[in-house]
C-alpha cells in the first residue's frame, strides 16, 4: 500500500503534508455546533466544503449530518459573500425554522475578509432566534482548534452571569470525543450528584435512536437557556486543553467563572484527576459505585499487565486524546515510542515529553504538526508492537505489518465505536480490551503450530 | 405521451421550499415543462453538491503513478484521501495524500515558493513521471501562477508536472470534470502531431479502443476488459481507472472511444475527436440491457461478421449463466418502489432501466449535476407520478420519499443513513461501493445488494 515510502528521513523544508494527521478547521466547528439543541450548523463559503465536513462526519458516526452552506460562486469572492449570507440566513429559518444557526467561515471567506459579525447584525434575524458565529480559517490550526473556535463563540454569544451568587453547578466542556464519551462524562458527573452544563453535547444528536422519522432536531444538545446559564455555574472543567481550554479562560473572563483545565479523562490517572477535582470543588463523596468500576479497573489491569509489559506502541491523532492515552499506556507498563499529531503547537511535545520522562521512557519520537509520512518512516526506522490512530493508520498497519486499533476521529471503515466510550473507567476496560485483543490476535496469528496456545 | 408537470408546491404537505428550487422540481404527468437544471445552488439549501476541485480529483486519482498534490490548505486533501475506492494493478502511489498544507503566511505573502519547494521534495522522495498540481479555492483569490510554476519545474526535472485549475467557487462539479480532461489532454499529446503520422500508427493497430469513464471501482474495469477481449477488442486505455503514465503516452493510438461516465468524459472524447480523429460512442455497462446493447453496438462498429458473432455467443453464455438467480430476485422484489439520487443524469437513466429489469418501480429520480437532455430521458422512461428533481436537499428527498412510500433509495454517503432513519433501504451506487455493478457478474451484484436490504429483517424493528 504506502510501500513507496523511503525509509532514510530526509529534511522536509516545505512544510507540505504528505499523508496528513489532521484536517481543516470547519469541520470541527461543525460538529461543535451540532451539539447545540436544535442548531444548523453553516458554512459560510464553497459548496465543495461544506460537502466534504458533511460527508466525513456522515462516514464517522453513520447519522445524517445537516449543515448548510452559502454557495459562493466566483461572484462572492470578487464582491464579499454579505449577500449570500443574508440569503442563507433568510432561507434557513423560513425552511429548516432551527433555534440557533451557528456559522463558520472556511478558507475562501477568511481570505476575501467577510465580517461575520457586521454582516449578521444587518441580516433579518426572525423574533426569538439566534445567529451565532466562529472564525475558522482552514489555513491555521486543525479541526480540533475549530472545535475550539466554535465552542469559545458558544461563550461569547450566549453566557451570561445573571445571579448574583454561583449556583452549585459544574460546566462541563467535554472536547472533541465522540457522544458516547458524553454520556460517559455525564453518568460520572451524575453519579457523583453534581449538577452539571454540559457544552457542547452531542448525544443524542449523532447517536439519535431509530425512530422512523428523520428528526432534522433530535432531541439532544445542549439547550440555549443552558449555555446562558453557564455563565452562573461555580467552576468550569475542560477536558482536553487543545479542544476546552479557551472557552473555559473566555467563562473566566466573561462571567468570572474558575477554569478549571484538566485531560481528557482517558485511562485511570485521568479519569481520578477528573473524579478528585469535583469531589473537592462539590465536596462530594466519592460513590461506591464508581468505587467499584475503578476496583474492577485496576483487577482488569492487574490480570492482563504482563500481556503488555515492555511492549512498544505507536500513537497519533488528536492532540487531548493522544496525551491522555499516552500517559494510560504507560500505567500498562508499555513504552510509546513514537506519539505524533497533526495538529500544530509547541505544548503538546512538551506535555509529553514530561509524561514520558516521568515514566523513565527516553528517546521517544514527539511530534506536534507532524504527518502520517513521517510516522511510516519513524516506523520502518524503529519497529513497533502496535499502532493506535484512527483509520488512516490501516494503510501504515499494511504496509510494515504492525497489529492496529483504531481510536480518535475519523475513524470511516469501522461501525459502533461512536456509541461506546473510551473516557472514563469504563472506557479504560474497553480500550484495555481492544489493546490486547490487538496484540493476542497477532500473536495468535503468527503463533507457529507447537506454540499455538488454548489458554493465553 | 410522455410529458411532465411542474409540481405545485401548495399541495406538498408538510413542508415549505425554498422558493427558488420550485422550477427544480417537477412530476411526470399530463403538461410538458422541463426541470430547471444546471444553476447555482440557492445560499441557505443543504445542497449535496460538490465543488471544482472534488470534480476533478475524482477523475484524475485513479492515475495510479502519478503524485497528486493538492495546493491549499489542508483539509481539501485530507477529505479526498483515497476517496475513490479505483484499484491498481501496478503503483499505488496514488493512494497517498499529499498537501502543500497552506498556512496564513503563504495566504498573505503567496503560496508559490512553498508549492515549489513541495515539488522538490517530492520528486526526491518519490522519482515520479508524472505529478498533478491542483489549485483549490484560495489558491484562485490569492491568484499563485500554477501554471508558471509547474511549468519550471516540469523543465528542471524533465518529468510532466500539469497544473490543474480547480479552485471549488469557479463552479460546481462539472467544471472539475472539464478540468481534469484538460489535464489529460495535456498528457496525451502525441510526440508526432501530422494527422499523417497519427493515420499511419492508427492503421497498424487492429480493434482497439479506449475505455473513457471507468474509474475501476471494484474492478469494473477490467470487467469490461475481459469481455471485449474475448470477442476480439483490446482495451488500449482506460481513462481513468487503474490508468498510468505510459498507457496514458498511447492513448491517441486507439480507433474508438467508448465513454461510459458521460458526466466526466464528453468533453475529452469530443477534444480526441477534433484533434485526433477518433470517434466515440457512449455506451453504459450497467445493467443486462445496456451491457448487451453496448457490447453489440462497439462489435458492430467494426464492421466484422466474426467479431459480431462471437458478441452474440458471448452475450448468450453470460446471459443464460445469471438467468435464474436473476429471476428468483425479480419474484422477491416485484411491486417495491424505488427513490433514486445520484451524481450524474447518465447514471440515473441507466438505474431506472436497471431497476425495471428487477420488477422495482422507480418513483423518484433526481441528481446533483444531470443535464437538460438526460432530463429529457428521464422523463421519457419514468412512469406517470415520478418526481423528477434536481440539486434536491435531504428534506426534500425525504418529503418525496416519504409521500412516495420509497422501500429503497439509491444514493452516495451522505444519503446511506437519512435513508435508514426513515427506515427505507439503502444502497450505494457512488464511490463507497464494494463490489463491482458493472457488466452481467454486476446485474446480479445489483440485485443481490437490493435484495439484501429490502429484504433485510431489520424493518420489521423500525
Ligand atoms: S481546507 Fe478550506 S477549501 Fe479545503 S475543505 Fe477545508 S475549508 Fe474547504
Ligand atoms: S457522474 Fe457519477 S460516476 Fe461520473 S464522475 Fe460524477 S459522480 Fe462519478
Amino acid at each position: 500500500m504506502l510501500d513507496a515510502t523511503p525509509k532514510e528521513i530526509t529534511d522536509r523544508k516545505s512544510g507540505g503534508m504528505i499523508n496528513p494527521a489532521k484536517t481543516c478547521q470547519p469541520i470541527g466547528a461543525m460538529y461543535a455546533a451540532l451539539g447545540i439543541h436544535s442548531c444548523l450548523p453553516h458554512s459560510h463559503g464553497s459548496q465543495g466544503c461544506c460537502s466534504y465536513h458533511r460527508m466525513h462526519l456522515t462516514r464517522h458516526f453513520r447519522d445524517p449530518i445537516m449543515a448548510t452552506t452559502s454557495s459562493f460562486t466566483e461572484g462572492a469572492s470578487v464582491f464579499g459573500g454579505g449577500a449570500n449570507l443574508k440569503t442563507a440566513i433568510k432561507n434557513v429559518f423560513n425552511v429548516y425554522n432551527p433555534e440557533v444557526m451557528a456559522v463558520h467561515t472556511t478558507c475562501l471567506s477568511e481570505t476575501i475578509g467577510d465580517d461575520l459579525p457586521t454582516i449578521i447584525k444587518s441580516a433579518d434575524v426572525p423574533e426569538g432566534k439566534l445567529v451565532i458565529h466562529a472564525n475558522t480559517p482552514s489555513y491555521a490550526g486543525s479541526h480540533v482548534t475549530g472545535f475550539s473556535n466554535m465552542t469559545k463563540g458558544m461563550v461569547q454569544y450566549l453566557s451570561e452571569a445573571t445571579e448574583e451568587t454561583k449556583k452549585q453547578q459544574a460546566n462541563i466542556i467535554p472536547g472533541f470525543v465522540n457522544p458516547g464519551d458524553m454520556r460517559e462524562i455525564k453518568r460520572i458527573t451524575e453519579a457523583m450528584d453534581i449538577e452539571y452544563i454540559m457544552f457542547p453535547d452531542t448525544s443524542g444528536v449523532v447517536d439519535s435512536p431509530m425512530t422512523g422519522k428523520h428528526e432534522m432536531f433530535p432531541k439532544g444538545g445542549t439547550t440555549i437557556s443552558q449555555l446562558k446559564d453557564t455563565g452562573n455555574s461555580k467552576a468550569t472543567y475542560a477536558l482536553g486543553s487543545y479542544a476546552s481550554a479557551d472557552a473555559a479562560y473566555h467563562l473566566e473572563r466573561k462571567c468570572k467563572i474558575e477554569p478549571i483545565v484538566l485531560k481528557t479523562p482517558i485511562g485511570i490517572k485521568a479519569t481520578d484527576e477528573y473524579v478528585m477535582a469535583l469531589s473537592n470543588k462539590f465536596s462530594k463523596e466519592i460513590p461506591k459505585s464508581l468505587e467499584e468500576e475503578r476496583g474492577q479497573l485496576v483487577d482488569i489491569m492487574t490480570d492482563t499487565h504482563f500481556h503488555f509489559h515492555g511492549k512498544r506502541v505507536a500513537v497519533f491523532g488528536d492532540p487531548d486524546i493522544v496525551i491522555a492515552l499516552t500517559e494510560y499506556l504507560l500505567s500498562l507498563g508499555m513504552t510509546p515510542v513514537h506519539v505524533l499529531t497533526g495538529t500544530p503547537g509547541k505544548k503538546f511535545e512538551e506535555e509529553v515529553k514530561e509524561i514520558l520522562a516521568a515514566a523513565g521512557i527516553e528517546g521517544s519520537n514527539v511530534k506536534a504538526a507532524g504527518d502520517l509520512f513521517t510516522l511510516q518512516q519513524w516506523i520502518k526506522n524503529q519497529p513497533v508492537d502496535l499502532l493506535i490512530g484512527n483509520t488512516y493508520g490501516k494503510y501504515i498497519a499494511r504496509a510494515e505489518d504492525v497489529p492496529f486499533f483504531r481510536v480518535g476521529f475519523p475513524i470511516l471503515d469501522r461501525s459502533v465505536h461512536s456509541y461506546m466510550p473510551i473516557v472514563g473507567y469504563k472506557g479504560a476496560m474497553r480500550l484495555l480490551e481492544m489493546i490486547s485483543n490487538a496484540l493476542l490476535e497477532r500473536q495468535d496469528r503468527d503463533a507457529a503450530e507447537e506454540d499455538f496456545e488454548l489458554v493465553m | 405521451m410522455k410529458v411532465v408537470v411542474k409540481l405545485d408546491s401548495t399541495k406538498s404537505k408538510k413542508k415549505s421550499f425554498i422558493a427558488e428550487r420550485s422550477e427544480s422540481i417537477s412530476m411526470k404527468g399530463h403538461q410538458k415543462s422541463q426541470v430547471k437544471c444546471d444553476t447555482d445552488s440557492v445560499a441557505g439549501s443543504m445542497s449535496q453538491r460538490a465543488c471544482v476541485f472534488c470534480g476533478a480529483r475524482v477523475v484524475l486519482n485513479p492515475i495510479t503513478d502519478a503524485i497528486h498534490l493538492v495546493h491549499g490548505p489542508i483539509g481539501c486533501a485530507s477529505y479526498t484521501w483515497d476517496i475513490r475506492g479505483s484499484l491498481s494493478s501496478g503503483s499505488e502511489l496514488y493512494r497517498n495524500s499529499f498537501s502543500t498544507d497552506m498556512k496564513e503566511k503563504d495566504v498573505i505573502f503567496g503560496g508559490e515558493k512553498k508549492l515549489e519547494q513541495a515539488i522538490d521534495e517530492l520528486v526526491d522522495e518519490y522519482h515520479p513521471k508524472l505529478m498533478f498540481v491542483y489549485s483549490t479555492c484560495i489558491v484562485g483569490v490569492i491568484g499563485d501562477d500554477l501554471d508558471a510554476v509547474c511549468k519550471k519545474k516540469s523543465l528542471q526535472y524533465g518529468i510532466e508536472i500539469i497544473p490543474v485549475q480547480s479552485s471549488g467557487f469557479i463552479g460546481n462539479k462539472a467544471a472539475g470534470y472539464r478540468a481534469a480532461c484538460d489535464a489529460i489532454l495535456k498528457i496525451i499529446k502525441p510526440e508526432e502531431t501530422t494527422s499523417q503520422a497519427i493515420i499511419e500508427r492508427k492503421s497498424n493497430c487492429k480493434r482497439v479502443i479506449n475505455y473513457l469513464g471507468d474509474f475501476n471501482l471494484a474492478a469494473e474495469a477490467w470487467i469490461i476488459q475481459g469481455y471485449l477481449k474475448e470477442i476480439g477488442i483490446d482495451i488500449n486505455v482506460t481513462f481513468t481507472g487503474d490508468a498510468n503514465y505510459e498507457a496514458l503516452k498511447k492513448a491517441t493510438d486507439a480507433e474508438l472511444n467508448i465513454i461510459q461516465c458521460a458526466g466526466s468524459m464528453t468533453y475529452l472524447a469530443k477534444k480526441m475527436e477534433e484533434l485526433y480523429g477518433i470517434p466515440y460512442m457512449h455506451i453504459s455497462f450497467l445493467g443486462i440491457e445496456d451491457t448487451k446493447e453496448s457490447l453489440r453496438r462497439i462489435a458492430h462498429f467494426f464492421q466484422n461478421i466474426e467479431l459480431e458473432e462471437k458478441t452474440e455467443k458471448l452475450i448468450a453464455r453470460e446471459e443464460s449463466q445469471i438467468a435464474k438467480t436473476l429471476h428468483w430476485y425479480k419474484q422477491q422484489l416485484q411491486g417495491k418502489k424505488a427513490a433514486i439520487y445520484v451524481g450524474g443524469g447518465f447514471k440515473a437513466i441507466s438505474l431506472i432501466k436497471q431497476f425495471n429489469e428487477i420488477g422495482i418501480e422507480v418513483v423518484m429520480v433526481g441528481t446533483q449535476t444531470g443535464r437538460k437532455e438526460e432530463y429529457d430521458t428521464i422523463a421519457d422512461l419514468a412512469t406517470a407520478g415520478t418526481v423528477i428533481l434536481d440539486d434536491a436537499n435531504p428534506s426534500e428527498l425525504e418529503q418525496f420519499m416519504t409521500e412516495k412510500a420509497a422501500d429503497l433509495l439509491v444514493g452516495g454517503v451522505k444519503e446511506r443513513p437519512l435513508a435508514y432513519k426513515l427506515g427505507v433501504a439503502f444502497i450505494d451506487h457512488n464511490h463507497d461501493r464494494k463490489h463491482p455493478l458493472s457488466g452481467f457478474i454486476g446485474a446480479v451484484n445489483f440485485a443481490t445488494e437490493v435484495h439484501s436490504t429490502v429484504c433485510s429483517p431489520v424493518w420489521k424493528y423500525v
